[in-house]
Parts: structure tokens; C-alpha cells; sequence
């Protein structure tokens, strides 16, 4: 292939995963814009959608088979199911703590996390799981490019839900509460606002979201595993932070570009896949130093 | 010359102009007020002048030294002490504990000299502990030093701030509203304790207050300020007489008719 | 009702407990008597012990070291650090590759080891610690996660296979490969370990972390630096670990890449937490908690994580000061 084309490719391959990555990203920047809480638990979220499509499609496999039909209805059923707990970890985990030092937030979250894949773990037995979707491996060319249908599908899913979730959060009450409750809670609970519920909402959508993209990395992939949380929640994490963590827009740009810069950085011969992580971290460290307001962030003077 | 000196500070909180081109000096050994209506920016002067907030544009020196860009630890260290509006003790920790904290940028014990606990470092603790002693009974709360700070009354919460930043040994110390939420009694010990602050220690007092009674009683020089823009300075009675001044604490009067 | 009444009866009973203790305690002459009751068990314990529990208590001591370590940095500082396990990776490389590679005298080797850990301290801490406090907790995590891949994928740390033939001590002629010798050597490290945070926590540095702690613009208000505090107690704390990943590379002669994953980090952080964190009794008995109650039960195996797991959450949620109670305050009612 000449050098064009397997750029061509790589960009292909960058926006796929990057949309996984923004698509994580998304629920790490809500909560953090809303709590100022780095939910170190969101990655598990992540692979416990992942988890639930798996048992949806076995469940439902022999009834409708595991084509796309059957992934779409998964891929909601699951995304309403993990939006549910991740509303239930925040009442349950979070919310006691709002009041509670920094610290103590975190420990709580990170344990959260621990549980979750922990318990996965266990029920898993810790091995590989084969994701079992059915889905087209047909692949066709565009001169000499190749595309997978499966690629597409997923590809136009991933920005399909981050349209609705714009859609939602610039054209309804609930965004702007977001950001009125982002800016002074107390102030908004005086006002009126019901805090918790607009909490538990952005609780929802984030972990709907996370879920959305472990079906969808399960179908990239074919299989998944426990332990695939934790590499991604770091990545999102650090796309959140590229685009500046609190923003929305900025989550999907983050993660887009993270994917970018991966897809390319394995092309460099020197970092190659061996390096790839190491290189993801590294620049995530020094994006947290130099920038760590983010692309799209406004330095914010804090208040005495 | 002035022990402090403010040229043309100014303050921008994206559109907001919180302070504006603001000058003034205080000499030394002198108490000056700073007063104005609620949020005239007088809480951002004094976080300008300690290095929390990083002023848009102008200067500050103090004996000299310019104080922009440096950091709030470092201004204490050149003798700058403040104390906060709302109380901002370190709760959980006792009354001793808290003021002992002041000490920290005059000693200067580290790792190794900690952990041998050497003949310097055991002498420089009892030092710490009794200039800090010292300070608590400057502003009679010896007795409750073993206290948890937050199990104290407001108004001995109150002193242990200025104990505090009397323990940083200033040459000039700021205070804001500290009157704010005593009562009278309290009121009457706060004016002879600034002025023993002033006559026995010679350290210089610039005060944000509220209560003009008390304002008036002690400073000899006030200074207005007004959406960031000083409006009026002089004495009680020349502060108290300005147009300007009655204006910005009454409203126009145009105004109050329409409103 | 009934039930949260029962829990707190029981837990309003251990505190009494331990604060009668802490009275006891206040008096010297007991203090001192069981110290040395204590340290004397502990002193002959080899004696009259398996080499399987001597195992255990060996790996307790270093618990305690590399949680002390890790307490100066969370429990003083208040900094989440999640990657200590990465610190503990340099002091045990650092060793292990003078050591096995060139030969060095492994007492030698500790100089080295602790300068390699305050670099790296200093390196990541001194960038890092003037950003938000929750971000550092992401670029420990990051850092961890670089030292584990890099030692992994060089050929001087062995890649994943690891180091083999790193030197046993030498101490007074005799060389120390038996478990007791570990065992004593692992002990004096812990009593120093405790006597150094002792000693730190009673000091102007260690009231300048709880100042910051408490209200970091009071503290800096106050003159305090407060970069320069957390800096110190970042590579004080490192410099722990790394002294210990030196004698555990030791006692191991050989090291791999799998013994210092994210999992042991964590590991660290709850005995650390659960125990009570910055306080010293508290972070002892975190370790006998996360050290011991797997070896009491062989059948916790896989359900070992998730138990602490549930634990860190309830101790988080319902007893954030830890296990360890405060000490009782007085108040001006009293
Ligand atoms: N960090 C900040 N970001 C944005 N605006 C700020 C910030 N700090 C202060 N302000 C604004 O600057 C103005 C002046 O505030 P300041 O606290 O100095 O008032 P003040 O004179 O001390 O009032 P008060 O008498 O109520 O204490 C206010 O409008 C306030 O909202
Ligand atoms: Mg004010």
C-alpha cells in the first residue's frame, strides 16, 4: 500500500476508536463537571455493559438470533440497565460523600471500581469471553481500502449517539441544570433545582453511554474480558482531559483525537504497539502538566 | 517612605472590573481602614496584596520589594500577615497547633535534623511553642489552648486568628472585618487589642470593617472604595462629609425616586 | 433501626476500648512495658515459630514499611497516590541491576536506590503537585503504568522475565539466605520505619502537611510553601518504598515485572486506609488486616480483593477516619 493509504486507513481506524474513547470520555467529563468527582469506576462501567450485551445475545441468540437486530435491541436494553446502576453506585456510594473531603471521594470511588471488576472476575473466572454477535465480516473495497461493514455500523452508531446526547443536552432544561448545578450546588438547591435528580440523570446517561461503547468495542474486538475497564477508563480519562474535562463537545474531540494520535503513533517505527501505551500515558502526563485546563477549557481563577 | 504602597491596582474577572486603578499608601506604625459597600472588592485588594489573586495590571510594593507574582507563603514571609473573613482556622487541630502554624516560615527544621531530633531542633520546637504561648496570651486565650479549634466560641475562633497572624511576626498585618459578628464587649477589647497590637508591637494595621462606628473610633485615615474605584479618603470626619461616599452607601437619589 | 443501634453500640464499644488503651498508654511505664513485652515476642518468635508463619510475619514487617511509606504521602500529605508500587519497582530495580548485573555489594546498592527514588519523586511530584489535587492521583496511576511497561520492555531490567542472581547481604561475615535472618531484618526495618513517621508526624514538617490538609490557603496564608511540604513528603514517602523494593529484591533474588502491578498499589492504599490513614497504630493494624486475613483462610482466595473492596467502601462511608479511632477531643463544654 503507499504511504496515503495506509494513512487513509489509520484515520479510519483512529476515529473508531477514538468514538469508543469519546464515547467513555462523555460520562467521566459529566460527572466531573457536575461533582468534581473523577469516578475511577466509570472504565468498569464500561466493561460491565460489555458483560450485559454478552449475556443479552446468549440469552437471546436461539429466540432472534445475534445479528444486528438483536444487537440494537441489546445494546439499548443494556445501556438502560447499566444507566440504572450507575445511578444506583451514585446514590448508594457517592452521594453520602458530596460533603466529604476530596480524598475520601476518590478512595470511595476507586473501591467502587475494585468491586466491580472484582465481582465480574469471579463470575467470569477471570478468563477471556468470546462476545457472541454475529455480525458481517463481508468487507469491500473503496479503491484499495478496505472496509468492514461491521466498521461502518459501529462507526455511524458512535457519532448517532453523540448527536442524540448534544441534542439532549443543548435543546433541553436538563443541560442548563447541569451547568447551573456545576457552578454553585447550594445556590441551585435554594433555586429550586431537584440537585440529586439532575446527579442521578448525568449518572445515567454517562454509564448508558460507557455501556454503549463496551457492546461496541465486544463487537470490534470479539472478546472481552474483566479486566477492560481499566485501560480505557485511563484513556478517557485522559481524552477528557485533552479537551478540557467538564466539557462535553471537549470529551468527544478528546477522545477523537486520542484515537487519532494512537492509530498514528503505531505507525511511527520506533514507538510501535510495544511502546503504544507507554507513549498514551506519557503524553496524558504531560497534557496534565502543561494544559490542564484542556483544548477547549478556560483557565478559571478559583474563588478565596 | 511608605511601609506600603499600591499604584494603579486593577482586577479583571473576565468582564468584571473587581478592583479598578486603585492607589493608596500606608505608612508606617499607622491603622488605615478600607471600607465600602458589599462587594466593592475590598476582600480582592487584600487577596491581591497576599498573592491569592494575580492582579491584572499595577503594582504593589511593600518597603520596597514589589509583591507581584510572588506567592502567598512568601509574602508572609517578607512580613505581610493576614487573617480571612470567614474564619478559615484549621479546625480539626488544637488552639496551640493552629498558632503554632504562624512559626513556620521563621524556623526552618528539616528531614534529618527531624528524625535525629537534634539539640537545634528540640530547642527550635520550644521556641515555636512559646512565642506561639506568648501570642495566645497577647490575645488572652492562653487558658483554652488544648482545645479543638472548631469547640471554640466564635469570638475566641476570632482571636486565635489573630494570634495566628501574630505569630507570623508582621510588620503589617490585615485584617478583614474583624469585627464582623462580635458583640459590643468584644467590640471595645478589639479596638484596645489593635491598638496594643500597634503601641507594644509596632506593627502596622490595615483593616477592612463594616462597623463605621468602630472604623471611625480607631483609623486614623480611611480609605472608600466603590464597584473598585477609590472615591473618597481622609479622615472620619472628611470621609463622612464626602457626597460621594454618602452616595455610594445611600444611592443616588435619583435613583431611590425611580426604583 | 434496631440494627444501625447494635452497630453503633459495637462500634461505640471498640472505641472505648481502644481510648481506655490510649489511657493506659498515656502513662509511660506501661507504654514502655509492652513495647518491650511485645518487641521481646516478636524477637523470639523465629524460634518457636514455622517457617511458614515466619514467612507471614516477614511479610507483614515489609507491609509496614512500604505502608508507612505510602501513609507519609496519603496519610500526612493527603495526596492520593496511586502508583506506589512504581517506587517500589525502582528501589528493587535498582538493586537488582547493580547487584545481579555489575556486581555490587547490595548495602552498597540502598544509596543508590533511594537517589533513584527521590529523581523520580522529584520528577513526577515536582510538575504535578501544583495541579488539582484529583489529578494527581491519574498521573501517579499514569506513572505507575509507564515504570511497569517500561521495565517490561527493556533489556537491562530483563523484560518480562525479570532479574535472577541478585546478590544475597552480607552482615558480619555471614551471608543472610535463611527466612529468620529476612525475618529480623524485615523487623528492624518496620521499628525504624515507625520511628522515623513517628518522628516526622511530631515535627514542624509533619504539622505543615496537617495544616495543608486541613485548609491549603490557610496554610499558605500562614507562610507555608505549600508545593515544598507536599514535594517532601512525596519523596520521603518514595524513598520509603524504594528501600524496601531494595530488600525485597534481596530477600527474592529475583524480580519480575509482575510484582509490582497496579493491584499492589491498591493493595498498599487500603491497608493504608482501612487501618486509619495517618495514623501510625492505624496503618500497622491495616497491614495485619490485608496481610493476615488471607493466610488465615486459604479459601478467600479469589473473593480476597472483593472483601477489601466492600470493606474500603463501608470504612469510607460509615468510619472515614479507619478502623483506629481519633483521639478524644476536648471540647469547651468540657
Ligand atoms: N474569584 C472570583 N471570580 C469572579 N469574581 C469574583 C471573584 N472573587 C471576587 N469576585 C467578585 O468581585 C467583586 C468584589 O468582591 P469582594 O469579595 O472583594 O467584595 P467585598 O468588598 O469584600 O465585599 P463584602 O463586603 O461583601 O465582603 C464581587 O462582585 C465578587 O463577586
Ligand atoms: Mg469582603
Amino acid at each position: 500500500m503507499a504511504l496515503h493509504e495506509i494513512l487513509l486507513q489509520q484515520l479510519f481506524n483512529g476515529l473508531l476508536i477514538g468514538s469508543f474513547y469519546g464515547l467513555v470520555a462523555i460520562g467521566y467529563s459529566m460527572v466531573y463537571g457536575i461533582i468534581k468527582l473523577l469516578n475511577f469506576a466509570h472504565g468498569d462501567i464500561y466493561m460491565i455493559g460489555a458483560f450485559c450485551g454478552l449475556i443479552f445475545l446468549t440469552i437471546a441468540a436461539p429466540v432472534i438470533g445475534a445479528g444486528w437486530p438483536s444487537l440494537i435491541v441489546g445494546l439499548l436494553i443494556s445501556m438502560t440497565l447499566v444507566g440504572l446502576l450507575g445511578v444506583v453506585i451514585q446514590r448508594v456510594a457517592y452521594r453520602p460523600m458530596l460533603k466529604a473531603p476530596r480524598l475520601s471521594i476518590l478512595i470511595t470511588a476507586l473501591a467502587v471500581s475494585m468491586i466491580l471488576y472484582n465481582t465480574v472476575m469471579i463470575l467470569s473466572a477471570g478468563r477471556y469471553r468470546v462476545f457472541p454477535a454475529e455480525v458481517g465480516t463481508e468487507s469491500f473495497f473503496i479503491g484499495t481500502l478496505r472496509f468492514t461493514e461491521t466498521r461502518i455500523i459501529l462507526i455511524v452508531a458512535a457519532f448517532t449517539l453523540m448527536f442524540i446526547l448534544h441534542m439532549f443536552i443543548t435543546r433541553t432544561m436538563y443541560g442548563k441544570a447541569m451547568r447551573a448545578i456545576a457552578l454553585d450546588r447550594d445556590t441551585c438547591q435554594l433555586m429550586g433545582i431537584d440537585v440529586y435528580k439532575i446527579i442521578a440523570i448525568t449518572f445515567f446517561v454517562g454509564s448508558a453511554l460507557a455501556a454503549a461503547a463496551g457492546i461496541m468495542a465486544g463487537v470490534y474486538y470479539g472478546t472481552i474480558h474483566f479486566f477492560m475497564g481499566f485501560l480505557i477508563g485511563l484513556k478517557a480519562f485522559t481524552a477528557a482531559v485533552i479537551g478540557g474535562i467538564g466539557i462535553i463537545p471537549g470529551a468527544m474531540l478528546g477522545g477523537l483525537l486520542l484515537g487519532l494520535l494512537e492509530a498514528f503513533g503505531t505507525q511511527i517505527p520506533f514507538i510501535g504497539t510495544v511502546w503504544k501505551d507507554v507513549f498514551s500515558f506519557a503524553f496524558l502526563i504531560l497534557f496534565l502538566i502543561f494544559k490542564p485546563n484542556g483544548l477547549l477549557g478556560r483557565a478559571e481563577s478559583e474563588r478565596m | 517612605m511608605a511601609l506600603l504602597e499600591i499604584k494603579d491596582l486593577t482586577l479583571r474577572f473576565g468582564g468584571l472590573c473587581a478592583v479598578n486603578a486603585l492607589s493608596l499608601e500606608i505608612e508606617d506604625g499607622s491603622i488605615r481602614s478600607l471600607i465600602g459597600p458589599n462587594g466593592a472588592g475590598k476582600t480582592c485588594v487584600f487577596n491581591c496584596l497576599t498573592g491569592f489573586y494575580k492582579p491584572s495590571e499595577g503594582e504593589m510594593l511593600f518597603q520596597g520589594t514589589s509583591l507581584v507574582n510572588k506567592k502567598p507563603h512568601y509574602i508572609t514571609y517578607l512580613g505581610l500577615a493576614r487573617t480571612f473573613q470567614n474564619l478559615r482556622l484549621f479546625k480539626e487541630m488544637t488552639v496551640l497547633e493552629n498558632v503554632m502554624s504562624g512559626m513556620h516560615c521563621r524556623t526552618n527544621a528539616a528531614f534529618l535534623t527531624t528524625v535525629l531530633r537534634t539539640k537545634g531542633q528540640k530547642a527550635e520546637e520550644k521556641h515555636i511553642r512559646e512565642v506561639s504561648e506568648e501570642c495566645l496570651d497577647f490575645v488572652g486565650i492562653l487558658d483554652k489552648k488544648n482545645y479543638m479549634a472548631r469547640n471554640l466560641p466564635y469570638g475566641d475562633q476570632r482571636r486565635v486568628e489573630w494570634a495566628r497572624a501574630l505569630a507570623t511576626q508582621p510588620k503589617l498585618l490585615l485584617l478583614d472585618e474583624p469585627a464582623a459578628g462580635l458583640n459590643k464587649d468584644e467590640k471595645a477589647r478589639l479596638i484596645k487589642l489593635m491598638h496594643r497590637i500597634r503601641d507594644e508591637r509596632s506593627i502596622t494595621i490595615f483593616l477592612i470593617e463594616h462597623d463605621m462606628g468602630l472604623v471611625m473610633k480607631i483609623s486614623e485615615k480611611i480609605f472608600v472604595i466603590d464597584y473598585g474605584v477609590k472615591i473618597a479618603e481622609g479622615t472620619a470626619q472628611e470621609v463622612r462629609d464626602n457626597p460621594k461616599v454618602v452616595e455610594a452607601y445611600l444611592g443616588k437619589e435619583e435613583e431611590e425616586e425611580s426604583a | 433501626m434496631a440494627e444501625t443501634k447494635i452497630k453503633r453500640k459495637v462500634t461505640d464499644t471498640i472505641d472505648s476500648v481502644i481510648i481506655t488503651l490510649f489511657r493506659i498508654f498515656d502513662n509511660k511505664v506501661y507504654r514502655y512495658t509492652f513495647l518491650f513485652a511485645a518487641a521481646a515476642f516478636l524477637i523470639v518468635l523465629p524460634n518457636l515459630s514455622s517457617r511458614f508463619t515466619q514467612e507471614i510475619m516477614t511479610n507483614l514487617f515489609f507491609y509496614v514499611v512500604v505502608c508507612l511509606g505510602l501513609n507519609i504521602i496519603v496519610g500526612y500529605a493527603g495526596l492520593l497516590h496511586l502508583g506506589y508500587a512504581a517506587f517500589f519497582a525502582v528501589g528493587a530495580y535498582t538493586t537488582g541491576i547493580l547487584s545481579s548485573r555489575m556486581g555490587m555489594d547490595f548495602w552498597l546498592t540502598i544509596p543508590f536506590s533511594v537517589f533513584a527514588a527521590v529523581l523520580a519523586g522529584l520528577a513526577i511530584g515536582f510538575p504535578t503537585l501544583r495541579l488539582r489535587g484529583d489529578y494527581l492521583a491519574i498521573v501517579t496511576l499514569g506513572f505507575g503504568e509507564i515504570t511497569r511497561l517500561t521495565i517490561r520492555n527493556l533489556d537491562i531490567t530483563g523484560g518480562a522475565v525479570g532479574l535472577i542472581g541478585i546478590q544475597r547481604p552480607v552482615l558480619f561475615g555471614i551471608t543472610l539466605n535463611q527466612i529468620s535472618h529476612f525475618y529480623y531484618m524485615f523487623f528492624i526495618l518496620a521499628i525504624l520505619a515507625i520511628f522515623v513517621s513517628y518522628r516526622l508526624h511530631d515535627s514542624r514538617m509533619g504539622r505543615s502537611w496537617e495544616y495543608i490538609r486541613e485548609d491549603e490557603d490557610a496554610a499558605a496564608a500562614m507562610g507555608i510553601n505549600v508545593t515544598t511540604s507536599r514535594l517532601y513528603a512525596f519523596v520521603i514517602g518514595s524513598s520509603f518504598g524504594a528501600v524496601a523494593g531494595s530488600f525485597f529484591a534481596a530477600k527474592m533474588t529475583a524480580i519480575s515485572p509482575d510484582s509490582f502491578m497496579f493491584i499492589h498499589s491498591v493493595m498498599f492504599l487500603m491497608a493504608v486506609v482501612l487501618g486509619g490513614m495517618g495514623k501510625i497504630p492505624g496503618v500497622v493494624l491495616g497491614c495485619i488486616i490485608v496481610v493476615l486475613i488471607p493466610e488465615i483462610s486459604r479459601d478467600i482466595g479469589q473473593y480476597r480483593l472483593l472483601i477489601f473492596a466492600v470493606m474500603l467502601l463501608i470504612i469510607m462511608l460509615y468510619r472515614p477516619q479507619g478502623i483506629w479511632p481519633d483521639r478524644p477531643t476536648i471540647s469547651a463544654k468540657e
